[in-house]
């Protein structure tokens, strides 16, 4: 771990002040973040503490929506009232991440910045173009099971490894983020992340002197709502696919359909064209295979992952045929 | 005053039944377990130590090759770093199993990449890893080297070799046969608590705190290492936080701590990072295993092979025993095994949990599988019929032997259906559901101890050995058996282990710690009883001791007159270890269930049956067993070491991503203990247990999820991609 300077951060502006530091990065849960300083992978000069700077509140928004602070905990959003009646599949997709003492400290802002798994991003003695641009992807024809099968480039083949993301991905909702100047955006969050091409080392759309403020929900939409995870180990592991679906039937018809995919790509997966696909059609085995198909047809695998592909056609019919018979 | 016992003859006065104090065998729980759940029993980087610098190791990042050079000055700058220690007695890898002696030092000879090659020290830990991180090193790095066990020709272990009959003839005139080649990936200890130690020099001792299993072997390795005599040594480990065979030998931190603090003169600690301690303690070896199984219309076979396929570093003599229970377990006149090792510039193999069966079992009990499934035999009634009367390899008579009781309580708790057999017969919703078994089987090992037990007039004993406690409860049971033979509740028997004052035993490892330092501490009771008995005119056989009283009125502090009283026990296995073949058996079942569409594999219920001679504790016997199949669960499903095919780096090096099971993934257990004595054992009957719980667990496992959903899988672990590799549609 290299020394640091520690700052603590009181108010929203002086987070977003401190952070714009060029070698500063902010710390709130710390569960990912302490363990890349330990192995050298972060090396922040200053680390400033966000945790005082007051947006872990949980509220409901004008439009019937709801507003999760940044600062609210993984366990705090999974077992607020609204999220388990509203979106259940949220608290579904945090409860099937980590463990419990990790959501305790783990933050919604924090979460949506998680970092990858790759072993190679996380070994500063291997080459990894995300770590260190151009110094070549350690995964490519190394051990890549984890690894992505969309969206990848010939610099990086990393997944994006949370749960949350991709719920939140599925119900659409939206980053609020603040910057230092005092401007203020919003960005879908099917838009936070970004896919490697030829910068894997930007992940998101954060710029310096940007910080998480809230994650934004839109009101509440009828239909099923599922999380499937297959892992490895029932519990403690990062997912191989993962699913969050929204999923509401009106007369034997699909009425919507909103998926979202993780453990395939360096962000969570939204393709609205599945969405168009099912919306409106009545569901059957040779439907999701017309959505599996239009969610894989650019996939390419890696040798190791190349169970992933039919793993995610596999998994999609048994969380459609689940989100349609629950929704019967 | 030391009374030596060497067995050489079966023990069948099993005198530990005859005792009044009624406390062997006892569910009692363990005696240092509250200390160590509020957190006040120190483990070996915890003592507080003035002065104590801190230590990182610094790790190479090649493959194979020479450190030219190391610049020290590319950090002693850097602030609080203290040194470079690159001494050439620091030691690259951590020493096999009872060694005795140094491994391999020479750091500036790279064999993997990972391994250690010098220690940097610091005022902190921080300021220390940081540096070991920053240390420059210029590097000639030797290319080609081999990395996987496929690429080089191996070498045949001779001594593993056995050629009966002919087996090839066997196979062809065989009514049913099999001839499968199954796989397992490497395995990890992940020992909870990281190898560390404190090393105190004081201008003439060594004192070294230090998280060990087998302080008689690590003293000696630790002083060979470092050119001292051992006399000038004191190894202390009372608290291990887990050992799982990652500390049967000396390893590099306790090496460099103890180099740092004599150059240094000061206190040194060195705590290996987590994934330190993966990628340069011991791995076990992946394995690749051929079996041939020829069997008669009954099943009984007539023809049994088993040949394996290890790897390991060149100049390790440690190849994973895959065949050790092969060797007795079932009856066939025609038999071939064979080990063979490849040499290759992976990390270092050597032991983890059960070396050998922990993989051996499952392959063999994966192919007993199928030879019941073609013979149309159920898989219980196939093990029956093949249990031999005597060791069919050297004709020595087994010491005891409980697997068809095993087999037959195990099957009835479990509720097994002895009918046909036929995969995907039960489906609920998304899940198939399947049921497996296996046998068990591990060889009993016991080995020379010495324990000094003192009788005190206050009505308390003290037990002093250098016997480790690894979290499998010795502490409570050297009270048990003491407190047993001397009628002294076990709260008044102080056990003092883990320290190289004390007198010397085999430590923990390969189960043999409870009947080797058990055994030291029974001789040792028996010679104060013949004192007593002695002082009070009774033979020893008739004195009845209990509650701290001599029976026939005389309270122990008179019979003491007021004077401790203290013998030390020397035990030593003479001619059993040569007339008998020891072993613990024992029979797994499980329900597994198995999702159609993701392949994940979970299992519902699983139950072990288990005799392995006299239970000296149910409660911590059980919960060996409990752990035991615990890791039967990992290696049948998530338990992988994976190696990069460039480097031969281990990539998965923590916890997050090495899968051992999780509490969902363990269901409820069911432990049945079928007790018995085993006079060749051991004096007090008992045999090895910790590892016999993981010894063929992960085929019946595996054999369930055929049962469940059709897939027939040859590779452990049974991830979702390998199993809906295998799924039929």
């Amino acid at each position: 771990m290299r020394p640091f300077q520690y700052e603590r951060a009181r108010t929203l502006g002086d987070a977003a002040r401190l952070v714009a530091g060029a070698d500063a990065m902010a710390i709130a849960g710390g569960s990912n973040l302490l363990d890349l300083m330990k192995l050298q992978v972060e090396t922040p000069g200053e680390l400033v503490d966000i945790n005082r700077a007051g947006f872990a509140e949980i509220e409901d928004a004008d439009d019937g929506g709801l507003r999760i602070g940044a600062l609210a905990t993984n366990t705090a959003t999974a077992v607020h009232p609204r999220v388990r009646s509203d979106y259940p599949v949220l608290a579904r997709a945090i409860l099937a991440g980590a463990t419990q003492q990790l959501r305790n400290k783990a933050t919604t802002g924090g979460n949506l910045c998680q970092r990858t798994r790759c072993f190679y991003f996380m070994n500063i003695d291997q080459p990894c173009n995300k770590r260190e641009p151009g110094s070549g992807c350690g995964a490519i024809d190394g051990v890549a099971k984890l690894h992505a099968v969309l969206g990848t480039s010939d610099e990086c083949i990393a997944t994006y490894p949370g749960d949350m993301a991709v719920a939140l991905s599925a119900l659409d909702a939206t980053v609020q983020i603040a910057s230092v100047d005092g401007a203020e955006r919003s960005v879908p969050v099917r838009d936070f992340h970004c896919l490697p091409g030829d910068t894997p080392w930007r992940e998101n759309v954060l710029e310096d002197g940007e910080v998480i403020t809230a994650v934004t929900l839109p009101a509440p939409v009828a239909g099923v709502q599922l999380y499937r995870k297959v892992r490895e180990r029932s519990s403690y592991a990062f997912a191989l696919v993962s699913i969050a679906a929204i999923v509401e039937m009106r007369d034997g018809v699909i009425a919507r359909a909103d998926l979202s995919f993780g453990g395939l790509a360096h962000k969570p997966w939204h393709d609205l064209r599945i969405s168009d696909l099912l919306e409106g059609a009545a569901p059957s085995a040779q439907l999701y295979d017309a959505a599996a198909d239009l969610l894989l047809e650019d996939a390419r695998g890696y040798g190791e992952n190349d169970f992933k592909i039919p793993l995610a056609r596999r998994t999609l019919h048994a969380v459609l045929a689940q989100a349609v018979e629950d929704a019967a | 005053m030391t009374v030596h016992l060497k067995q050489d003859e079966p023990d069948t006065s099993n005198r530990l039944d005859g005792m009044k104090q009624g406390v062997i065998g006892q569910p009692i729980s363990r005696v240092e377990g509250l200390a160590k759940v509020t957190g006040t029993a120190p483990y070996a980087a915890e003592y507080p130590i003035e002065g104590c610098v801190e230590g990182v190791l610094a790790t190479a990042t090649i493959t194979r090759g020479e450190i030219l050079k190391i610049d020290k000055d590319s950090v002693l700058g850097m602030p609080g770093v203290i040194a470079v220690i690159d001494d050439p007695r620091l030691t690259t890898r951590a020493a096999q199993g009872t060694a005795n002696e140094a491994p391999q030092q020479s750091p500036r000879t790279v064999c993997y990449w990972g391994q250690p090659i010098a220690l940097v020290v610091a005022e902190t830990f921080e300021q220390a890893r940081d540096a070991a991180k920053h240390l420059a090193v210029e590097y000639r790095p030797h290319d080609g080297a081999p990395l996987s066990p496929d690429a080089v020709e191996p070498e045949e272990q001779e001594d593993e070799t056995v050629r009966q009959g002919d087996l090839v003839h066997a196979m062809s005139e065989a009514a049913h046969s099999v001839d499968v080649t199954f796989t397992t990936k490497g395995h990890a200890s992940a020992a909870m608590e990281p190898h560390a130690a404190i090393a105190q020099w004081d201008g003439d001792q060594l004192t070294v705190h230090a998280s060990l299993q087998m302080l008689n072997y690590n003293i000696s390795e630790l002083a060979d290492a470092i050119d001292l005599p051992e006399e000038k040594v004191r190894l202390v480990s009372r608290f291990v936080g887990g050992g799982f065979g990652s500390k049967l030998g000396v390893s590099e931190e306790t090496v460099a701590a103890a180099i740092a603090a004599m150059q240094l003169e000061r206190p040194v600690r060195v705590v290996m990072s987590r994934q330190q301690v993966f990628q340069c303690i011991m791995r076990r070896s992946e394995t690749t295993q051929r079996l041939r199984l020829a069997a008669d219309q009954k099943g009984r076979l007539t023809g049994f092979g088993h040949e394996a396929l290890v790897s390991n570093l060149p100049g390790e003599t440690f190849a994973e025993p895959v065949l050790q229970s092969s060797h007795f377990l079932y009856a066939a006149q025609n038999r071939k095994l064979m080990l063979e090792v490849a040499r290759i510039h992976r990390m270092t193999a050597g032991s983890v949990r059960a070396p050998g069966e922990a993989v051996g079992m499952p392959a063999l009990e994966g192919a007993m599988d199928v030879l019941a499934e073609r013979a149309g035999i159920d898989p219980v009634e196939l093990r029956l019929r093949n249990i031999p009367k005597e060791n069919p390899e050297e004709g020595l008579p087994f010491s005891s032997h409980k697997l068809a009781e095993c087999l037959r309580e195990g099957a009835e708790a479990f509720g097994w259906d002895s009918g046909p057999r036929k995969p995907r017969q039960k489906r609920k919703g998304e899940w198939w559901v399947g049921t497996g078994m296996a046998s068990a089987a591990r060889v009993h090992n016991v080995g020379e101890a010495k324990a000094r037990v003192t009788l005190k007039p206050d009505g308390t004993a003290l037990v002093e050995t250098d016997m480790t406690d690894i979290g499998t409860g010795t502490y409570t049971i050297l009270a048990q058996i003491a407190g047993e033979m001397l009628g002294l509740d076990p709260e008044n028997v102080l056990v003092d282990l883990g320290d190289t004052r004390h007198p010397r035993g085999p430590g923990s490892g390969g189960s043999w710690g409870a009947s080797s330092s058990g055994s030291a501490v029974y001789v040792a009771c028996k010679a104060l009883r013949e004192e007593l008995a002695d002082r009070v005119g009774v033979t020893e056989t008739k004195l009845d001791l209990a509650d701290g009283k001599v029976a026939g009125g005389h309270s122990l502090a008179q019979v003491l007159a007021g004077e401790p009283l203290a013998r030390e026990g020397h035990y030593e296995p003479g001619a059993i270890a040569d007339d008998f073949t020891a072993a613990g058996f024992g029979a797994f079942f499980a329900q597994v269930r198995v999702n159609h569409f993701t392949g994940e594999s979970r299992v519902d219920r699983m139950l072990g049956a288990f005799g392995f001679g006299r239970v000296l504790n149910r409660k911590t016997a059980r919960s060996q067993c409990l752990g035991g199949i615990t890791w039967s669960i990992g290696a049948a499903l998530t338990e992988a070491l994976e190696f990069d095919p460039r480097d031969g780096h281990l990539v998965n090096c923590d916890l997050a991503e090495y899968h051992v099971p999780v509490h969902r993934d363990v269901p409820d257990l069911e432990v049945i203990m079928v007790e018995e004595r085993d006079p060749a054992a051991s004096p007090i009957q008992a045999k090895g247990i910790g590892e016999l719980g993981m010894c063929g667990g992960a085929a019946a496992i595996g054999n369930a999820i055929y049962n469940a959903c059709g897939a027939r899988l040859f590779d452990y672990p049974m991830t979702p991609d390998r199993v809906l590799a295998c799924m039929p549609d």
